[in-house]
Formats: structure tokens, sequence, C-alpha cells
């Protein structure tokens, strides 16, 4: 067996003590979801078929069993939700109002950014008018709730099938609890030429537990581009457990991006299940700019030979916040390839994990897989815990594995500064270079330039000195800071 | 212009320069030669300001004023400009911007308002020109994926858009072909004006037969041994470094 464990940085927190605490938390929110799951059975299963409560009371039980992940848990060691779950929440906010206007809550100012807008409130998908919209090439785009009954031939052969709710907690609960969340079906031999672009915004009064779920389909031949974009309104604290399934069928090609840019009191569990078919595609880029905790999981298992993925982030974080990326993929079919490229800047508390793990199967031969983790910390606070795991089965594969952490190259930044540009212009530059390449990922003109602006913004400290609003696609006009250096056109 | 005196530098305790003595007038191009590993480099990186290096003694004084205080960039805005042996790369920056960011640093150090986009644009071409450069040259990112006699074609012109009193040219020879070498060292001499001077840092002679120098010095284990006319580095050429190790 060709079984290789890598471990490049580590730092091991095992903390007993601390681990007890984190019981006696997770234990209060547990019991109070599992009391709500039992009052609640109406309202949660009000929109069920017979296979969707099925999977519902699994999903309860496995929950039940696991519980929340814990620092025991390898998968988890570097992220502690303690504290994120250390609050009262709220756990199944009430679906909008049909009068809500929907343009008045969110509008994306991106320029020329040509998107169809799909919004949801507080999970729920937000037009209630029209649950389910069909257009004219037979896509489909709507509730996901809505499309449990009126689709059940298409729920029933991709629902909780690429979801892992038996061995993560928050997936389990997530299929147990969620009430709704986006519905997007893609026939055979069709090519979406507007970009789909989904908006989650939380406003709610009180602490909030969102369980959004969200059921991505491509049929054969099809092609989609496809923006999630995280937004909130509300400052209170929020937790948002979102699991989002994709079905990628026969030579379909699925551009996907995460844009997240949340305040610091928002916890963001954010769990990619992509199914991959033969001969598929797909990109998938994940930009966190902000967020109190940040949690990607990109589940990519490749099922058809000839599959490419590319699987992409970038993370800017600072003050206390945390980000997590964990990149499973699974090489289950021959002849397929898969790149990812991580990068992040880690300045003040910040701290950030990497877990890049790659099973080839045994029968996955000619498998090409890369992975790359770069890091730059930007003070002795900051940490970033990264770690490659490749597991091989397969003898016939190339696979490589890298991981860097370091600061910002000395003669690099006397180079700038030689030039006569300022030490924190000089700083800025070099950030910017750093997460050049993987802003330069992004294959939509439009978004790879306004993400481009966002992550310049962001390393001004603009987005932080911003109080009313850490996002700014939702706002037209924040307060306008003087930077002595013009990066605008850079 | 540039006036150096008793200039003593340690790297970690170990002494690198031992008391250099240069003087540089306004209109001059001084060569300095000399083995490796005697502490050329290391003379440009404390004239530029570069971090690391400890200054135990002595002084730098430019345009009437002691740089040792100031930092990297402080030197940059008071004329100094320093072509890099090793430039480095900046994926993701064009040329273009980062010089127009340099070129209104060193205004906003001066007092003046941003340069007028149209008057960048226009220096931009006059100088690309001087130095035979590529159109798409300026929109690529900062020396990523250069040659390297790309790489040292762009130390020059940021040098010619820059407009420093005092440039300091470290080892732009090598890695140049023939071609390259002509087209840098012309570059070099129509930017020659009688209130700037010139510093040609380099290990053989070739580049001076180009670059005329009114000064030669030779830089022998941390010290100026020698200087002379545009003759010695001819002569050094002819009896190689072996001669000064000899004579010294």
């Amino acid at each position: 067996m060709d079984q290789k464990r890598i471990l490049i940085s580590g730092k091991q927190k095992q903390n007993l003590i601390m681990e007890a605490s984190i019981v006696s938390t997770i234990y209060d929110l547990k019991e109070y979801l599992s009391g709500v799951f039992a009052d609640k059975q109406q309202e949660i299963t009000r929109n069920d078929t017979h296979f969707v409560a099925a999977k519902r009371a699994k999903a309860f039980e496995l929950f039940s069993k696991m519980g929340f992940p814990h620092a025991a848990l390898e998968k988890w060691r570097g992220t502690d939700l303690s504290r994120a779950l250390n609050h009262e929440y709220h756990a199944l906010p009430e679906a909008p109002s049909p009068e809500l206007d929907i343009d008045k809550i969110f509008k994306c100012d991106v320029p020329h950014f040509e998107t169809l807008l799909v919004t949801q409130l507080n999970g729920w998908y937000a037009d209630r008018n029209n649950l389910l919209q069909v257009y004219p090439n037979g896509m489909i785009i709507g509730s996901l709730a809505a499309a449990f009954s009126k689709y059940p031939d298409l729920v029933s052969a991709h629902y909780g099938n690429y979801a892992d709710d038996n061995s993560e907690g928050l997936t389990a609960l997530n299929t147990a609890m969620s009430q709704d969340g986006i519905f997007i079906y893609i026939p055979d031999n069709v090519t979406v030429e507007q970009n789909i672009q989904t908006v989650n915004i939380t406003d709610f009064k009180q602490n909030l537990f969102l369980n959004t779920r969200n059921l991505v389909i491509l049929g054969e031949n099809s092609h989609l581009r496809l923006v999630q974009c995280d937004d909130s309104i509300n400052h209170d604290v929020t937790f948002i457990n979102s699991v989002t399934e994709v079905k990628i069928g026969r030579n379909s090609t699925l551009d996907h991006y995460k844009m997240q840019n949340k305040d610091d009191h928002t916890t963001l569990i954010n769990s990619m299940y992509f199914h991959q078919d033969e001969g598929s595609t797909l990109s998938t880029n994940a930009i966190s700019l902000n967020g109190g905790l940040i949690r990607n999981l990109s589940h990519v298992t490749m099922s058809g030979s000839h599959s490419s993925a590319e699987v992409y982030g970038l993370y800017l974080m600072d003050r206390y916040q945390h980000v997590d990326n964990q990149v499973f993929i699974n090489h289950a079919a021959p002849d397929c390839e898969s790149r990812e490229l991580f990068k992040g800047v880690l300045d003040d508390h910040a701290s950030g994990v990497f877990n890049g793990h790659i099973k080839v199967h045994r029968d996955a031969q000619r498998t090409n897989a890369f992975q790359t983790n770069k890091n730059i910390l930007l003070s002795d606070k900051a940490s970033i815990d990264t770690k490659p795991f490749l597991e091989i089965y397969a003898d016939d594969v190339k696979c490589s594995h890298g991981a860097t952490i370091g600061q910002l190259d000395a003669e690099a930044l006397f180079y700038i500064r030689s030039r006569g540009i300022s030490e924190a212009n000089a700083k800025i530059l070099l950030m910017y270079a750093f997460a050049a390449d993987v802003i330069n990922k992004i294959s939509i003109p439009e978004l790879r330039q306004r993400m481009d602006d966002m992550v310049k913004k962001r390393l001004r400290g603009e987005l932080s000195q911003c109080e009313q609003c850490v996002l700014n696609c939702s706002t037209h006009e924040h307060s306008h800071v003087e930077f002595n250096i013009d990066l605008s056109k850079i | 212009m540039l006036s150096i005196r008793n200039l003593k530098v340690s790297i970690k305790g170990k002494e690198i320069l031992k008391g250099i003595n240069l003087e540089v007038k306004a209109g001059e191009v001084h060569a300095i030669m000399g083995p490796n590993g005697t502490g050329k480099s290391t003379l440009a990186y404390v004239i530029a300001g570069r971090e690391g290096y400890e200054v135990t003694e002595g002084e730098i004084i430019f345009k009437g004023r002691n740089i040792l205080d100031l930092s990297a960039e402080e030197r940059a805005c008071e004329g100094l400009f320093l072509g890099f042996q090793y430039p480095v790369e900046i994926p993701g920056v064009s040329i273009t911007n980062f010089l127009r960011t340099a070129i209104n640093e060193q205004r906003k150090y001066k007092g003046l308002d941003p340069v007028p986009a149209v008057e960048f644009l226009a220096k931009m071409e006059e100088k690309k020109q001087l130095l035979e450069l590529q159109e798409k040259l300026a929109s690529r990112s900062v020396n990523e994926g250069f040659s390297g006699g790309e790489k040292k074609k762009n130390e020059i012109f940021q040098m010619a858009m820059l407009e420093p009193s005092l440039a300091i040219l470290d080892e732009t020879d090598s890695g140049l072909d023939i071609d390259a070498l002509r087209i840098v060292a012309t570059g070099v001499n129509k930017l020659r004006r009688p209130d700037n001077a010139t510093i040609v840092i380099t290990h053989y002679q070739r580049l001076l037969e180009y670059i005329i120098p009114d000064v030669v010095h030779v830089l022998f284990d941390g010290r100026i041994v020698k200087s002379g006319g545009k003759e010695l580095a001819l002569l050094l050429e002819e009896k190689g470094y072996e001669w000064i190790r000899s004579e010294s």
C-alpha cells in the first residue's frame, strides 16, 4: 500500500481542559436543536416528500450520534467551534413574506456584471410568488423545498447522494433540519449564457442558526457559471451551516465561485459536495475576504474518467478571524486530473487551516493530482496549520503537493522601496502580487475585476475600517478613505 | 553629488567594507571593478539603504546631506537609484502601474501633485523607444517571466522613468548578450546629463567599452585600492585581478 501522510506544520491544540468545556457547551446547543427537531416536526417537514422525510430522520440519527464537530476529530483539530456554539440561537426562521421586495434587500453593484440573480433570505428562496421558474431552454431555478414535490424524480436521483451525512456531523444536521435553499437544474446540451449569482442574505433580529441547503444538477454537455455570495445585513451572531450538492453530468462544465465577506460575528460553514461524471470539468474558487470563522469544505468525487477539477482558494484574514479550507479530492476513476491552489495572508491574531486530502483509488490509473498551499504570516501571533495528505492506491499516478509558510520577501520589499514606494505600500503591492495568481484564475472578466478591486481594498484595510457594512456588494456608497497609493488600475 | 568618507560596514559582526572613500561629482561616470566577494554589491546596497547592514563608521553624503538615517524609499525620493543585479519579480503588478505608483510617491515626497496621465504615458513611450522595448512589455507584470536581458533593460527603463540624480548600476552587464549590452549601454549614455551621475559596478571591462567612465576604482577586500582613468580598466583586463592582489 502506497500511502503517504505528511505533516508539514502543525500547531497541535490538544488542550484537554478546553476539550472538556467544549463538550459541555456543545451538548447544550445540540440538546436545544434536538428539542426543536422533535417539537417542530410539522414545520420542518412541511414541504417534504416521503423520500426527503426519510433522509431527514436518518440524518438526525447520525447527528445525534456524532454531535457537533470537536477538536478531537482529525479534520477539526485546527478549528474550534466552541465559541460559536456557545450562543443561544433561533433555528427555524420563517419564510419571507410574499410582499417582500427583493430588489430592496439586495442589489449587486458589480459594474457590467450581467447575472441572473437568485436571492435567498435567511436561507429561504426569496421570491415567494414564483417558487420555481422554468426558462425557455428548460433550465429550472427556484426553491429546493418547492422542488421536492414538483420534481420528485430529479430530487430523489441526487438529493442526499453526494453530501456526507455519515462522517460530517454538521452536514447530517443540515440534512435533518434545512428548510429551503436554491434548486438549479440545467438540462442536457444547454449552455447557460448568463452567469447565475446566488446571494444568501441573513437579516434577522436574533441570533440565528441557519441550515441552508442547495442542489445544483447539470445534465450532459451543459455549461454553467455559478457565483455564490454570502451577505449579512444584521449584526447579531449568525451561524450558517450551508450544504450544497452539485452533480456535473457527462462532458459538462461548471465554473463555480464562492465570495465570502461576512462580519466578525458570523460563523460560516460552507460544505460543497461535487460529483463529477465522465469527461466533466469543474473549476471552483473560494475567496474569503472577511468572516469571524469560515470553513470551506470542497469535497470532489470524480466518478467518471477523463474529468478534471480545479480547486482554488484565497483567504485574507486579520484580527481574530479564522479560516479553514478542507479539500477532499476523491479520484475514483482513471485518467482524471485535479489541481489545487490555495493562498492566504494572515495578520494580527488570525488563524488558518488548510487540509488537502487527495485519494487515488486502485482503479484510478493515470491520475494527475497537484496541490499547492502558500501562506504569508504578517504577525508573529498569526498562525496557519497546513497539511497535505495523499492517499494513493494506484501505481500509475503523478501527484505532487507543496506547502509554504513565510513572511513577505525582504529582497522584494527592498526592491520596491528602492523605487521610492513606502514600506506600507510596498507590503500591499507584494501581498497583492501574492494573491494575484488566484484572482487571475477567475474566468469571468467582470467578476475578476471586482474581486481584484475588493482584494486591493481589503489589503489597504478599507473593508476592515468600514463599520456599517463589511460587504461592499450590497452597499453603493461607503465612506471614502484616502490612501497615498493608487492601485485602482494595477 | 556623492561623498563617501571612511565607510565601514559589517554584516553580522563580519566587516565587509573597511573604510571606503569615494567622491562622485555631477556629470561623472564612475566604474567600480573588482573580483567577486570584495564588497561591491554591499557598497551598492548600503548606499541605497538596504536594511541588515551595520554601518560602524563613516558617512555617506548625498547632495550635501548625510543619508545614513534615511529609509530606502526616502533615499530614492532624494534622487538615488539602484539597478539591481537580480531584479525581483512582482507578479500581478504591471510595469506601468508600478512606475506610476513610484513616480507619484516620489512626487508626493517633493510636495508635487500626481503626474498627469497623458504626460506619464508620453514619457513611457519616449523611454520605451530609448531602450528598444517591446510594445507589450510595459503592460506585463514587473520582471515576471522576463529573460535576463529583459530584466536588465527593465532596470534601465525604470531609471529612465524615475530620472535619478545618481544611479548605481550593479552588474547590469551580467547575463546580457552583446545586443542587449549595446542597448543598455546606449540607454545609459543617452540619460547622461551634466546634473546627474552614474556608478557602474562591474566585473568585466566589456561594459566599459560602451559606457566610458571618467574614473575607474578597484575594490579589493573592502577597500578601494586603486583609482584611475579608463585605461585602468584595460590594464585590469590585461593583467587580471591577480595583479592588484600582488600590488596591494
